[in-house]
């Protein structure tokens, strides 16, 4: 998608030099005073080669850069992309609908769903809406009663993570954020459908977990897990914030690690440079991986279902 | 005063001792202490006679494990179980000290292996199942061993059918175990939606300070949920919450009282009703015969 150019992060300032350059000499070649096409193509497959280098060695502070792209395919643009029909569901019939997280009903092919997901705005003026994507407690009471509503007419459920965290505010203080966190793990655990959860962007402590327990969890290739972020961890430990990227590294949150650790069982391949490069492709990845899987899982009994939701959570944990 | 007045006044104090000058109170430290909260001087005794609550301010020091146990159960009842489950640090993590010493630290000054101590105890002769925790052990933090021990004695309660009983006094989730120790959280939660599923009782004494992923796990699951007073008790810690909104918050946010007010616990109960009310539950809700 050569149209589509996001700003270039910081370790892609060596890519988008190159390309400035094959833009120059396209210039130079269309305006018919030498014949460039050799050079061109020769500088395009360095830039390809060094792409292919830089992007399969980031470090988990660049990682974290490409999760957190205000470019990158978020809930909404995915589950409409995905979905033959998806149609949003509101509020928690409590206090108010959250615009944090977005859910509701889907079908995709034959297939019947309920779908949960943390919403990021892609500009400042939806992300003020969306909350940057921090739910308050009514927003997993509001995806609470898409579980129970899941779990009633035996539809599984799908959700993306893709949030910092559980918004650490007065009022969702007051509402009992620790208490709708807490319910919906328990509640989770319990449900009698499948559950399959991806992590798109970013998986920020208890407010990811909240939607996310899961029987399968998939990492996107840039998406990372953390039980807190790398940012307020060095604050907390380091008394330096500065020490974020340091802290992202001992903290092992990157999809590779998240994998390794056994929490997620595979990670989906993101188009070369970020899912923002091509999210279209990025969708058809996750609609696969969603068919196969509730394809499988559709074939287990509901005891089977929460017995192996339950057995794989019982066995996390490492100790002597 | 607050906190963090009370320290630095401490501190003033220390420094004119090594200074070699006269402290306002020239006396044997091991008998007397200050009150955190309100400054009065408490003969040591006397304050371990009433549970460790001033008898000026009705300010709850903090307990530790062997502490609650001595107070609120039956003496010479409790049997710990799983007490040889120690942590490990899977993750090599650094940050200015290695978790490997952080945890080597923390055994000596506690003398346990973590920051759960789990087991069988009587209540006014009631069997119940116990968990509690010790803050003194990287600020309660929960990590592997916590979550697994809090599993454990969750399943326990499943198979002999007493209520259980935890006391929660914690940061939230340890750092230095990552993501694993977020999945203490769904792993707890799951024991307890199991206790649920076989309708035995669930008690929760959320103590000073169950904040974070404990409170977002079983510190807010519990069938009744009691708080002692004073207790923070929080998701956000509010450092957090004023570095995010940019204001001051209001004074007792997030304090038992207030979550009692905004209906997230069930009641605030002092130390020396705390014995009778948890009994007086379980009477009720049955179980512990």
């Amino acid at each position: 998608m050569s149209e589509h150019r996001p700003k270039p992060m910081a370790f892609e300032a060596p890519i988008a030099d190159l390309e400035e350059k094959i833009e120059s000499l396209k210039a130079l070649s269309e305006q018919g005073e030498m014949n460039l096409t050799d050079e061109i193509a020769n500088i395009e497959s360095r830039a390809h080669e060094l792409k292919k280098d830089i992007y399969s060695n980031l470090s988990p502070a660049d990682i974290i850069q490409i999760a957190r792209h205000p470019d990158r395919p978020n809930s909404l643009f995915l589950a409409n992309t995905i979905f033959d029909q998806f149609l949003e569901l509101h509020g928690d019939r409590l206090y108010k609908d959250d615009p944090s997280i977005v859910s509701g009903v889907a079908t995709m092919g034959k297939q019947r769903l309920v779908f949960i997901g943390h919403q990021k705005g892609s500009n400042t003026k939806e992300n003020l809406y969306r909350n940057f994507g921090m739910p308050h407690p009514e927003g997993y009471r509001k995806a609470l009663r898409m579980m129970r509503l899941a779990d009633k007419f035996s539809l599984p459920i799908v959700s993306f993570i893709d949030t910092p965290g559980a918004y650490p505010g007065l009022e969702a203080e007051q509402r009992g954020q620790a208490e709708a966190i807490a319910t919906n793990l328990k509640y989770m655990v319990t449900v009698s459908v499948p559950i399959v959860s991806f992590v798109i962007g970013e998986g920020g402590s208890g407010g990811a977990l909240g939607i996310g327990v899961a029987n399968r969890l998939y990492m996107l290739q840039h998406a990372v897990y953390s039980v807190i972020s790398p940012e307020g961890c060095a604050s907390i430990l380091f008394k330096d914030a500065s020490k974020a990227p340091f802290a992202a590294e001992n903290l092992k949150i990157t999809a590779k690690d998240i994998v390794e650790l056994g929490i997620a069982d595979g990670i989906l391949d993101e188009p070369l440079g970020g899912a923002h490069y091509d999210p279209e492709a990025m969708a058809q990845t996750i609609k696969s991986t969603i068919e196969r899987d509730l394809n499988t899982l559709g074939k287990q009994s509901p005891e089977s279902l929460k017995t192996e939701r339950y057995t794989k959570f019982r066995q996390f944990g490492a100790f002597e | 005063m607050s906190i963090l007045g009370w320290f630095a006044k401490r501190d003033r104090i220390v420094s004119r001792k090594k200074a070699g000058g006269q402290s306002r109170l020239d006396i044997p430290s091991d008998l007397w202490v200050k009150c955190f909260s309100c400054d009065a001087t408490l003969y040591l005794k006397e304050l371990e006679h009433n549970h460790k609550v001033c008898n000026e301010c009705q300010y709850h020091f903090r307990l530790s494990p062997e502490e609650r146990l001595a107070y609120f159960f039956d003496s010479e009842s409790f049997v710990e179980h799983y007490d040889d489950i120690k942590p490990t640090d899977f993750l090599n993590f650094t940050d200015t000290h290695s978790y490997e010493s952080r945890i080597v630290a923390s055994q000596k000054k506690t003398q346990r292996a973590d920051a759960a101590v789990v087991g069988t105890a009587k209540i006014e002769g009631l069997s119940v199942n116990v968990g509690l925790m010790d803050f003194a052990f990287m600020g309660g933090s929960m990590g592997c061993v916590v979550g697994e021990k809090i599993a454990l004695i969750t399943e326990m309660a499943i198979e002999n059918k007493h209520p259980l009983v935890v006391f929660t006094s914690s940061g939230g989730a340890r750092m230095q175990e990552g993501i694993m120790s977020l999945m203490q959280m769904a792993k707890t939660s799951g024991a307890l939606a199991k206790l649920s599923e076989a309708c035995i009782p669930y008690i929760c004494v959320l103590c000073d300070p169950t904040t974070g992923g404990t409170s977002a796990s079983f510190g807010m699951l519990g069938d009744v949920t009691l708080a002692e007073p004073g207790a923070l008790i929080s998701f956000a810690g509010p450092r957090v919450i004023e570095q995010t909104i940019r204001q001051k918050l209001p004074p007792g946010f997030q304090r038992a009282e207030f979550l009692l007010e905004n209906g997230m616990v069930d009641r605030v109960v002092h130390r020396k009703e705390m014995r009778s009310t948890v009994a007086g539950l379980v009477r009720v809700l049955g179980g512990g015969q």
